[in-house]
């Protein structure tokens, strides 16, 4: 059969000579990368002691903000759960009723909001699509879990704690930007 | 009348034969597509609308055959009627589009932008129109007029904040029930919506106002909050209804339905029965039916695919049938070992809660009562 391309090469089938079959020179050769590993900077992180920075545009998990009267700003308008290409989103909302002004911004909130962190794949786009600054992903991971029943995340889990009352938990969910 | 005297008229471009008498606008609408103008206050189904929100602007570049000079304005093309030879620009002309983007700011003004709370959101004819035609940033520096909230009656919301004075509201009271007990009170920028010495609107037919306002002025009490209309599922229904066709549309959660609406047409307005009648929907079918066993349900309603509630709705009957369980099937017959049911861990769509059961909208408490089916 004529060969389609000019790349086929014959195979050397040629007997080792008695200094490869010693395989020595391959031996010290493959020691001496080893050893020269010994004076390079180690990239290995100890991980829980020792943590890798984030780039600034790294999506992890979802936060619900509230705004500077800690009042939650979202209104379950829907939008980043039409916007979610995972499905991951539901909320239900409910009519704010008086006496309720300081803990919601809009006249009607999100009474149960949820997101399925096994389906959710941290693309932002719910980020993206919100139109009250409602929803942030954070520089965080979803923490590992047994069960399934873990990575429902709802309301509790998800809103950032209230700036007024509790200030000291509220900046260090902020973080550095605080 | 004798004999039908048919006109041509040239819409951008493209040619059609209509009856004398027939608006520029509906001669376009009969063309179809982009063609057609937007229209925010005209209603075909209601006499004597139209005229004021100057949407529907176009230009006459040729007047008729006879007298073929072009008109020396843009004029509203649902009060002009068509005559023999007349052509007409709208979107090839570029006056048209400039006048279209000034009157969308002109109506966004004032206009809230509650966007995200509205219920309207998402069929409104207003937020189409500003996707279309309007700008992305305002120039208006002054406070939007704000009103003291007027009551409606225990199934009609008003927000006068959204409201772009279209007046259709005032003809359906006037030409569908047989007193009238809402208008527009005061002029100019006082102008709004009320009744006098806060009546409630308690018509049988008067529930029609909500589906011919074009923005969330006017909204379903008994739907308000429930839900985002793309979240529902449009399904066409009829009821054997004494005072009114009983032709409606249900948008149902599952099995649940949310909100009952007339069925509308691609213009967003009411339509016709089979009898040739616009079909307005009395209120006990628009707020007192909310039992899927009240209706007959035809199938799901055909949605535009430009529309955001045609998302998650697939060609066919998907969605209708309810899918079955087939972990057993693959499985060889074995159960799983573990299943998640998510109405164990998930407070959303609880079971036990029946939203659309509730006349108004949910509050903080609802969720932790249990509303039993009716």
């Amino acid at each position: 059969m004529q060969a389609l391309t000019n790349k086929a090469q014959a195979v050397n089938r040629k007997p080792m000579t008695l200094l490869e079959r010693l395989y020595l020179i391959n031996i010290i050769k493959g020691m001496l990368i080893t050893f020269s590993h010994m004076f390079k900077k180690q990239p290995t992180i100890r991980y829980p002691e020792e943590k890798r920075e984030f780039s600034p545009v790294f999506r992890g998990l979802h936060v619900l903000n509230r705004d500077e009267e800690g009042r939650e700003r979202c209104t379950a308008c829907g939008l980043c759960a039409v916007a979610c290409p995972a499905e991951a989103i539901t909320m239900e909302a409910a009519e704010r009723v008086e006496g309720e002004e300081s803990l919601y911004r809009e006249e009607k909130y999100a009474a149960k909001y949820e997101i399925n962190m096994l389906r959710c794949i941290f693309c932002g786009l719910c980020e993206d699509a919100c139109p009250k600054d409602a929803i942030y992903l954070s520089e965080t991971f979803a923490p590992a879990n047994y069960t399934r029943k873990g990575f429902i995340y709802g309301k509790t889990d998800l809103l950032i704690p209230n700036p007024l009352t509790e200030a000291g938990a509220f900046a260090e969910a902020k973080g550095v930007e605080a | 009348m004798s004999e039908q005297i048919l006109f041509k008229v040239t819409v951008d471009g493209i040619t059609i034969e209509v009856p004398a008498g027939t608006t520029i606008l509906q001669a376009a609408r009969q063309i179809g597509g982009q063609v057609a103008p937007p229209a925010m206050c005209y209603y075909s189904k209601l006499k004597g609308s139209g005229g004021k929100c100057r949407t529907c602007l176009v230009e006459v570049s040729k007047g008729s055959e006879k007298d073929p000079r072009p008109m020396p304005k843009l004029v509203a093309s649902c009060r002009t009627t068509v005559m023999d030879g007349m052509e007409v620009k709208n979107i090839t002309s570029e006056k048209v589009v400039d006048a279209r983007a000034g009157v969308v700011e002109f109506l966004l003004l004032n206009h809230p932008l509650d966007c995200p709370i509205c219920d309207q959101a998402g069929e409104c004819h207003l937020q189409d129109l500003s996707f279309d035609h309007g700008k992305s940033k305002t120039r208006f520096e002054f406070q939007k007029r704000t009103f003291k909230k007027h009551d409606l009656g225990k199934n009609i919301q008003l927000h006068m904040t959204r409201c772009i004075l279209c007046y259709r509201c005032v003809f359906t009271a006037d030409q569908l029930t047989n007193k009238r007990v809402h208008g527009i009170l005061d002029r100019g920028d006082h102008a709004e919506i009320a009744t006098h010495i806060e009546k409630s609107l308690d018509n049988e037919f008067i529930g029609n106002v909500i589906d011919v306002c074009p923005v969330g002025a006017l909204t379903d009490k008994t739907f308000r909050f429930k839900n985002r209309v793309w979240f529902l599922k449009p399904m066409d229904a009829h009821r054997d209804c004494p005072t009114c066709s009983g032709r409606v549309t249900l948008w149902n959660r599952g099995d649940e339905v949310y909100r009952v609406t007339a069925r509308k047409d691609e213009w967003g307005e009411i339509e016709d029965t089979p009898d040739g009648q616009p079909g307005w929907i009395c209120n006990t079918c628009r707020f007192d039916k909310k039992d899927a066993s009240d209706w007959v349900i035809e199938g799901p309603r055909a949605i535009s695919r430009a529309s955001v509630i045609s998302q998650g709705h697939y060609a066919g009957n998907v969605g209708t049938t309810k899918p079955t369980e087939t972990f057993l099937a693959v499985n060889g017959g074995r159960a799983p070992h573990l299943l998640m049911d998510i109405h164990d861990e998930s407070e959303v769509n609880k079971p036990n809660i029946h939203l659309g059961q509730i006349h108004g909208p949910s509050h903080g408490d609802t969720f932790e009562n249990k509303i039993e089916k009716a």
